[in-house]
């Protein structure tokens, strides 16, 4: 028995020690298997996880560039850049964000305004991105924040550059602001190869200058190869590329000329575009009313873009390149030296203008009232007779009238380098056959080409294209684009580029041809329609009223003061100065202003004494007087 | 008299454990101050671990097998119990019931089974010693298998199977039937198919489950999630190469990118900065200690000294070999430390209270069956 037991236990211990051997092998195999997968990732797949491990640790953070700065002639500074602190939060990286803002209340102040602005903005972005719900926190904001920084995961102080427009309103369609890269923008910047160059950067130029010059103000930014651990925060510093300030913009623009007509317009709606008819440089470029530029930077808040954009005057809308009206009688100094480069039979007559023309048993009345019996080409431009340039218009035939147009842009941009430039419209029968849909509307009446002979009718042109068909006749055909830049300054380098006046053409208008026009039109100013407005000018002018009909009378009798004034017609104006060498071509219209002489003249006659002469403009004052004083004048010549 | 006592304290230590246990803790040591970023406090608070856990282990060291014999079933019980408690009234936490409230802390019920199962089995078998058939055997597996269930319930995979394989091994030992083990090898195969194919997976597993699993195939699915750590891992480790980037070295630590670095994900600090080389003589002194153990269990007098000794060693092997399996990405990511290497003071105690329990069997050699 106790034999049979040892024998039970010598095998049992066989057995088990067979057992133990098993379990061996098993974990020799086991490890030789981790052993393989450790020499796999560790020798075979070394280089890959090496690389791997390499580009984990290492990341490229884009440093921005600061914008340029953008100067007016004198160097007045227009928008400039300073640091300050924001408050950003991450959403994605705070759990409750309505409490955590709730929070933050009792540390900086946030506004409804703030709130508003940055529920705007996360609409507008993805969660993961840093939004700003304070900007510009004060020294002791900041420093109560610092204290409190543990209870906010996900909130954080920044030091920022911020854009700033000193000047607030003035100048706010020619300068443009800059505002948050939206989806819109990313796709366009990814289309021109940009993309790479905005790392980093949240704002992009959205309007005016600010636009057009995008890519010189942004400059090039630079990046810093730090290593990183996996919660993105930087441990160290390996190399810095450092970035490339934006150039700085020197403007054409003369900032004080521009206030002188943002004063006088006070608040009138309207628009000027005075330019230097020699180089196309843009002197001043009023779109009234303004905004200001400084509420975009940072995301404007629902209300204010509300009131901004449902305002019926419209201060979003750049008038100057974006509102078209029909010129008027401005119109008829373009069609007078076609005419003459036409030599059609009429420049050499004197009409009999009754105060009205009959065409296809259609009367086309004067805005004279009996006419002034007889007309000549000379005294047309300066008395505005439109029985005169309906003869013309219907001699000239309107083919001839959209060709000759044509040349003076009109009906084209004018290549001004601000964005968002209208053509207006040039009217011909091919204009109207792409304009309308319906067949019986696609056929041009000749009818029609009478009423175009004065501005009216389909014409409809912005205050630039004004400004620079009149600039181009100033300078005697001499055509140049208008540019509001000046130069280009590379502040890193100091060198500095002018934007090269070139002449875009030369219109091959006969010189006395152009000198009978400009004699006409500076006959506007001393016995013409202009006439009260430029009495004792120091300077020889040039200049054409005109009125912008907004609302068809339908021949009742014109009496402002009986329909809403925003019905009232536009006041025109078009000048240059002085009238045999010119340095100042402007255009100028005052919504609902008027006749020309009225509401337009007025503020071109200080324009012209400011940049002429130094006058600085007397107080408000003496507008309503020198509008008094233009009274005898414009009572005499009614129409434009 | 000196000498006496240090005789009455070193009585019951196996010293060749005792070294290689130490060696791990003095790897264990550099790796934590380097994966703490320099905190010599968290190696401090392991050293400190380290004297309770080998007090703890000399304490157990000391009880003769006896002792302990007498305290497996009410171990048992006391787990089952508990367990059907955390059925009943257990904590939820992330979808999960795994702990009970009592009071002061929370516990997990599971974590007793570790040590309670095996030696429930032990006792089981060494008491049907000399007539032990296969209806042991069913027994045997109910024994397990309940408390496996239960675990599964909360749901717990990761240790139901850690346990479930403590209880085999001891089956094993036991002398379970060779066929029977081919059989499970298959149904093992078949399950290992299944659930790595997301569709026949779904049905059979949780959720949650079935995507950590296919994120170990594919952890690129998931980048940012559940793939996250073993790409991490596997970069640590591939990165260090042949011998690695050197002890405090390891970008992929230094920087943040491991997660877990400390406990579970140890071993990718340890792969990324002592290489192949340094993984080979941490797998080398794992194989110590665990030959070790199974040299202790060949030794043993006692079936039950036999079956608990192999099973301790195996499942120490189970461990180690699961962890370094997650963090490389060959196994699924299980909430496994790295046996005596990762920081945490409750696995360290365990892992030395089994230890204690191997050196209490090696001392009592003379131990007859009672």
């Amino acid at each position: 028995m106790s034999r049979h037991v040892v024998m039970n236990q010598h095998n049992e211990r066989n057995a088990f020690q067979i057992r133990l051997a098993v379990a061996a092998l098993f974990i020799l195999t086991m490890f030789g298997v981790l052993v393989a997968r450790f020499a796999w990732l560790q020798v075979f797949q070394h280089g890959k996880y090496l690389t791997l491990a390499e580009q984990n640790r290492i990341s490229l953070v884009p440093i921005p560039p600061s914008r340029g700065i953008i100067r007016d002639r004198n160097g007045v500074i227009l928008a400039h850049n300073f640091s300050a602190y924001t408050l950003e939060i991450t959403p994605s990286k705070v759990g409750d964000l309505e409490d955590t803002i709730a929070r933050l209340k009792g540390i900086v102040d946030i506004t409804p305004k703030d709130r508003r602005r940055f529920k705007k903005l996360q609409e507008e972005t993805k969660d993961f991105e840093t939004l700003p719900i304070r900007t510009k926190l004060t020294d002791d904001e900041v420093a109560r924040f610092a204290a409190q920084s543990y209870r906010f995961p996900g909130v954080e102080i920044k030091a920022r550059l911020f854009r700033q427009y000193p000047l607030g309103e003035s100048a706010s369609h020619l300068i443009g602001y800059i505002g948050r890269i939206n989806d819109k923008d990313l796709k366009q910047l990814d289309e021109d190869g940009m993309l790479a160059n905005y790392r980093g950067t949240d704002h992009i130029g959205k309007l005016g200058i600010e636009q057009s010059y995008e890519e010189q103000l942004h400059g090039v930014t630079g990046f810093e190869q730090v290593e990183i651990d996996s919660g993105g925060r930087a441990v160290r510093t390996l190399k810095r590329t450092p970035p490339q300030s934006g150039k700085d913009l020197t403007l054409s623009v003369d900032i004080k000329l521009q206030q002188i007509v943002e004063q006088q317009f006070a608040d009138r709606r309207g628009s000027l575009v005075a330019i230097d008819p020699r180089t196309g440089g843009i002197l001043a470029l009023v779109s009234q009313p303004g905004f200001d530029p400084n509420s975009f930077v940072d995301g404007i808040d629902p209300q204010t873009w509300g009131e901004l954009n449902n305002s019926i005057d419209k201060p979003l809308l750049n008038r100057a390149i974006r509102g078209e009206y029909p010129p008027g009688s401005t119109f008829k100094p373009f069609m007078a030296i076609a005419a003459l480069e036409q030599n059609l039979p009429l420049v050499h007559q004197t009409i009999s203008d009754p105060g009205y023309f009959m065409y296809g048993g259609h009367r086309f009345n004067d805005s004279k009232k009996g006419g002034y019996g007889s007309m000549s080409f000379d005294r047309s431009i300066a008395l505005s007779s439109d029985t005169y340039f309906y003869q013309l218009a219907v001699q000239m035939g309107i083919d001839n009238i959209a060709k000759s147009m044509a040349m003076l842009d009109f009906g084209s941009t004018t290549g001004a380098d601000l964005p968002g430039e209208r053509p207006g419209i040039l009217p011909s029968p091919e204009w109207k056959k792409k304009r309308f849909k319906n067949p019986a509307m696609q056929k041009w009446f000749s009818g029609e080409t009478v009423s175009i002979g004065i501005g009216q009718g389909y014409n409809a042109y912005t205050p630039m294209q004004m400004a620079h068909a009149t600039a181009t006749l100033a300078n005697r055909g001499v055509m140049f684009k208008p540019h509001a830049v000046q130069s280009i300054l590379d502040a890193a380098t100091g060198k500095v580029t002018l934007v090269e006046p070139t002449p875009v053409k030369t219109l091959p208008w006969k010189p006395e041809n152009i000198e009978r026009v400009i004699r006409g039109m500076e006959g506007v100013m001393t016995i013409g329609t202009a006439a009260g407005v430029f009495r004792n000018a120091p300077y020889v002018s040039a200049g054409k009223t005109g009125t912008a009909q907004v609302y068809s009378l339908k021949g009742a009798k014109y009496n402002a003061k009986a329909i809403n004034e925003r019905l009232r017609d536009h006041s025109w104006f078009i000048a240059f100065a002085p009238a045999d060498k010119p340095t100042i071509a402007l255009a100028i219209i005052v919504e609902n202003g008027g006749f020309g002489a009225q509401a337009a003249a007025p503020i071109a006659r200080k324009v012209l004494d400011y940049y002429l002469t130094g006058k600085m403009p007397d107080d408000p004052a003496a507008v309503s007087a020198s509008a008094t004083a233009s009274a005898p004048a414009a009572e005499e010549t009614p129409g434009d | 008299m000196i000498k006496h006592i240090w005789n009455q304290i070193k009585r019951p230590i196996d010293p060749w454990l005792l070294l290689f246990i130490v060696l791990l803790f003095i790897v264990s040591s550099f790796v934590l101050y380097s994966a703490s970023n320099r905190d010599m406090a968290r190696v401090l608070d392991k050293v400190t671990f380290m004297g309770v856990a080998i007090a703890g282990m000399w304490c157990i060291a000391s009880i003769p097998p006896r002792t302990l014999m007498q305290l497996a079933l009410p171990a048992y019980a006391v787990g089952v119990i508990l367990l059907i408690a955390v059925e009943v009234a257990g904590v939820t936490s992330h979808g999960a019931t795994r702990w009970l409230n009592i009071g002061i802390t929370r516990i997990q019920p599971s974590e007793l089974m570790r040590l309670a199962l095996p030696l429930m089995l032990a006792w089981y078998f060494h008491h049907f010693e000399s007539t032990l058939n296969w209806r042991h055997f069913i027994v045997g597996a109910l024994i397990m298998f309940i408390p496996v269930a239960l675990i599964l319930k909360q749901p717990d995979l990761g240790t139901a199977l850690l346990i479930a394989s403590s209880g085999f091994y001891v089956l094993f030992f036991a002398g379970l039937s060779w066929r029977f083990i081919g059989l499970m090898s298959v149904v093992i195969g078949v399950f290992a198919y299944v659930v790595t194919h997301w569709d026949m997976c779904i049905n059979v597993l949780h959720e949650y489950q079935c995507r950590r699993i296919a994120t170990m195939l594919d952890p690129m699915e998931d980048p940012l999630g559940a793939g996250y750590h073993i790409i991490q891992g596997t970069i640590a480790i591939g990165s260090g190469g042949w011998f690695g980037k050197g002890w405090l070295a390891g970008t992929q630590t230094h920087l943040d990118f491991i997660p877990e670095r400390t406990t579970d994900f140890i071993f990718a600090v340890y792969g990324e900065e002592f290489g192949l080389v340094g993984n080979c003589v941490l797998l080398v002194l794992y194989l110590l200690v665990i030959f070790r153990g199974l040299m202790i269990s060949n030794n043993a007098n006692t079936l039950f000294g036999r079956l608990l000794a192999g099973a301790i060693a195996m499942n120490f092997f189970t461990y180690a070999l699961v962890n370094m399996g997650m963090v490389s990405g060959i196994l699924p990511v299980v909430g496994v430390p790295l046996p005596l290497i990762s920081y945490g003071g409750t696995s360290m105690v365990s892992i030395l209270a089994t230890f204690g329990l191997l050196m209490s069997i090696q001392r009592d050699r003379s131990l007859m069956k009672g």
